[in-house]
């Protein structure tokens, strides 16, 4: 995927000074030109958990996100990996407010949309769009393909020809012009799908959010659909954040990955360097889960298991979230200190105490890590 | 774009709606056509009373003295009554009051309930809490019980029948719409509406509402024959009409009670008439349920 800066094709001009206002921004120098898009500033979402029927009162949060920093640029695209359950599409949700923040900002073209009404925030929603997981789900039962299309349209008052943009947009995306008519149901799981790209890019948004937008579908469907997502970025400039779990698709389409484990960014670098040498050890584990299609050297792949339960989002571990299961566990700090995403290499982000001491390899995995008995956990699909 | 081509059509059968759908798999259950079967002789026979009943419902047409009621014969096919009136003119015609009885509470009932469901389930927060409470309280209340107070505190008459069945199934309603417009926005189609920028009120009655609507649908269907019981037993009570012509079947059970020992098929009449009417509708309500329910949806 391309990343050069490309020129925005229908979005307003950034207001001068509130992109300043976006926090001190991170350069993330060797990764992509191009001016930040979106800025996600300690963003956290907390839900709160309630007992009792009449009085209810909160007995703790299942912190679902839990303080990420993250920037994307116009053009890119922003790939987040990590388990299920780690907050990676609640974190998607919250940036376009469908999720209500508990903190943190995000900045949305040089606007802060933390501050906005529900009416500005309904308008700016014409701008950035999302993807969903469940392409059935997403779309209403009982509405018409041509209905489901012409919605955003009607609901932004956009002037024109809406039955002739609805033809356009089914042709963009691959689908018939006979398919207006139809129902949901009455679709394939790749061809819904479709139709909720169509729906996403109705408005000719900046940003699109999708959210594992093709792990409910067949293997040979998931090409098509990631193919289609590439083409339409070239075609119509969008900036896409890529919600997924597979780590195959999101190197295919990423120009940088942030990885998440509960709730948190431990790890942020261009696709290919993060994939040629992970950092974090939690980055590595997931790594070297993959299998390398060279029997040589796949002979000599050595996996790093993960031991025990991915920890409940409710009780956070302390210090470092990850020590429970790190198999690089230093006595000191790791319990105690939470490391920071903090900027190892010039576009390489970490959060470990000890990533350069692992990177060279001063630190060795526990030997009990690598014991082929040790059960394997939250290693993600993997083709 | 050539993508799609690659990818093969697969709709599942041509074209249709969901309602054509489920109208198919209605008309293959047998459940479902007994129970239309029953509901629509129901309803032809209400509607028709006035032409099919041989005798007029309200005037004696032959000699009975208490001792001996003529029981079923050629021209009085259900016989006559204590007062001396043909017993089958006084069924049709008491279908058709169960009917008007039947629908008009449960139109009052469902209008009610979804109005307050609706609320309920729009707006969420105190509104909902404020609501439910209100319906917690209607159903903490055994419904016959209810309807007897309502009926009572309102007077005699079909309006107080009416009003006061049509009141002990607002909460059933509301309850039920609240759930299912509570259950529908948190699906995915609604965020999505929200994510491009629909209305808020425009989700709820183009989104929310349309897909809440079908168990309320059946919950209606049910309702009916819930309600022409209901009727019956206030009937039976004494609550109803005021004018003893009125044929209503209810009525009509308790008047024979005092022959029940010489003439008992004047209690099965009318006591058959309910079952029948009740079972058809809550058999159509039911398969209208599997029909509609998306558990049954492949």
């Amino acid at each position: 995927m391309t990343s050069d800066g490309r020129a925005d094709p229908g979005g307003p001009p950034p207001p001068d000074g509130a992109a300043a206002s976006a926090g001190p921004a991170p350069s993330n120098g060797a990764a992509v030109p191009g001016e930040p898009l979106l800025s996600v500033r300690g963003l956290k979402v907390h839900f709160p958990i309630r007992k009792g029927t009449l009085l209810q009162r909160v007995v703790g949060h299942v912190r679902a996100v839990d303080g990420v920093d993250l920037e994307v640029r116009r053009g890119m695209t922003y790939g987040l990996v990590g388990e299920s359950g780690c907050g990676k599409s609640t974190l998607g949700k919250a940036v376009l407010r469908l999720v209500e923040p508990t903190a943190g900002t995000v900045v949305f073209d040089g606007v802060d949309l933390g501050g906005q009404g529900p009416e500005p925030m309904r308008r700016l929603r014409r701008n950035m769009q999302m993807v969903f997981q469940d392409p059935l789900a997403s779309l209403d039962p009982r509405q018409s393909v041509e209905s489901a299309l012409t919605e955003p349209l009607r609901a932004h008052g956009f002037p024109g020809d809406r039955q002739g943009r609805v033809r356009e947009l089914l042709d963009i995306v691959g689908l018939p012009a006979g398919a207006a008519g139809r129902y949901p149901h009455e679709f394939s799981g790749g061809q819904r799908q479709r139709v909720g790209i169509a729906r996403a890019i109705a408005l000719n948004p900046d940003l699109i959010i999708a959210d594992e937008p093709v792990s409910a579908l067949d293997v040979s469907i998931q090409a098509q659909i990631v193919n289609l997502l590439e083409d339409l970025q070239e075609q119509l400039g969008l900036t896409y954040v890529v919600v997924a779990h597979d780590l195959a698709v999101v190197r295919h389409v990423s120009d940088v990955i942030g990885v998440m484990y509960l709730g948190a960014l431990v790890e942020e670098a261009p696709s290919d360097e993060l994939y040629a040498e992970p950092l974090h050890p939690y980055t590595i584990a997931l790594m070297s889960a993959i299998p390398i299609p060279d029997p040589e050297v796949e002979e000599r792949r050595r996996r790093i298991l993960l031991t025990g339960d991915l920890p409940s989002p409710v009780d956070v571990p302390s210090g470092c979230r990850f020590h429970t299961r790190c198999p690089f566990r230093q006595p000191t700090r790791c319990a105690e200190e939470s490391p920071d995403l903090r900027e190892m290499r010039p576009g390489r982000k970490v959060a470990c105490h000890w990533a350069e001491e692992i990177a060279t390899g001063t630190i060795r995995a526990a030997a009990s890590a690598q014991d082929p008995t040790a059960t394997e956990v939250g290693t993600p699909a993997v083709k | 774009m050539s993508l799609a081509q690659v990818e093969t059509v697969a709709p599942e059968e041509t074209g249709g709606s969901l309602g054509r759908d489920a109208w198919r798999r209605l008309r293959r259950n047998p459940v479902a056509i007994v129970g239309a079967i029953l509901v629509i002789m129901f309803v032809a026979l209400a509607l028709l009373a006035p032409w099919l009943a041989p005798y007029p419902p309200d005037k004696p047409v032959g000699q009975v003295t208490p001792t001996s009621i003529p029981g079923p014969s050629a021209e009085h096919w259900f016989g006559l009554d204590d007062l001396g009136r043909d017993e089958f003119s006084r069924v049709l015609w008491g279908a058709r009051w169960s009917l008007v009885i039947g629908v008009v509470s449960l139109l009052l009932g469902l209008i009610g309930g979804m109005v307050l469901g609706l609320l309920a389930g729009a707006f969420g927060g105190w509104v909902d809490g404020l609501v439910m409470r209100l319906v917690d309280i209607m159903l903490s209340v055994p419904g016959l019980l209810f309807a007897i107070g309502i009926a009572a505190m309102l007077g005699s008459g079909l309006d107080a029948v009416m009003i006061a069945i049509a009141v002990v199934n607002v909460p059933i309603f509301a309850r039920l719409l609240r759930g299912q417009m509570l259950a529908q926005r948190q699906s995915d189609y609604v965020l999505a509406a929200k994510a491009v920028g629909v209305r808020r009120r425009r989700i709820v009655l183009g989104h929310v509402l349309p897909n809440s609507l079908t168990p309320v649908i059946v919950q209606g269907t049910l309702t009916l024959a819930v309600a022409i019981v209901d009727a019956a037993g206030l009937a039976f009570l004494g609550l109803s009409s005021n004018d003893p012509s009125i044929p209503e079947w209810g009525r009509m059970l308790a008047d024979t009670q005092r022959y029940l020992s010489s003439a008992p098929l004047l209690a099965v009449f009318p006591g058959l008439a309910i079952i029948i009417a009740a079972l058809g509708f809550t058999l159509l309500g039911e398969s209208l349920r599997e029909a509609l329910d998306p558990k049954y949806r492949r």
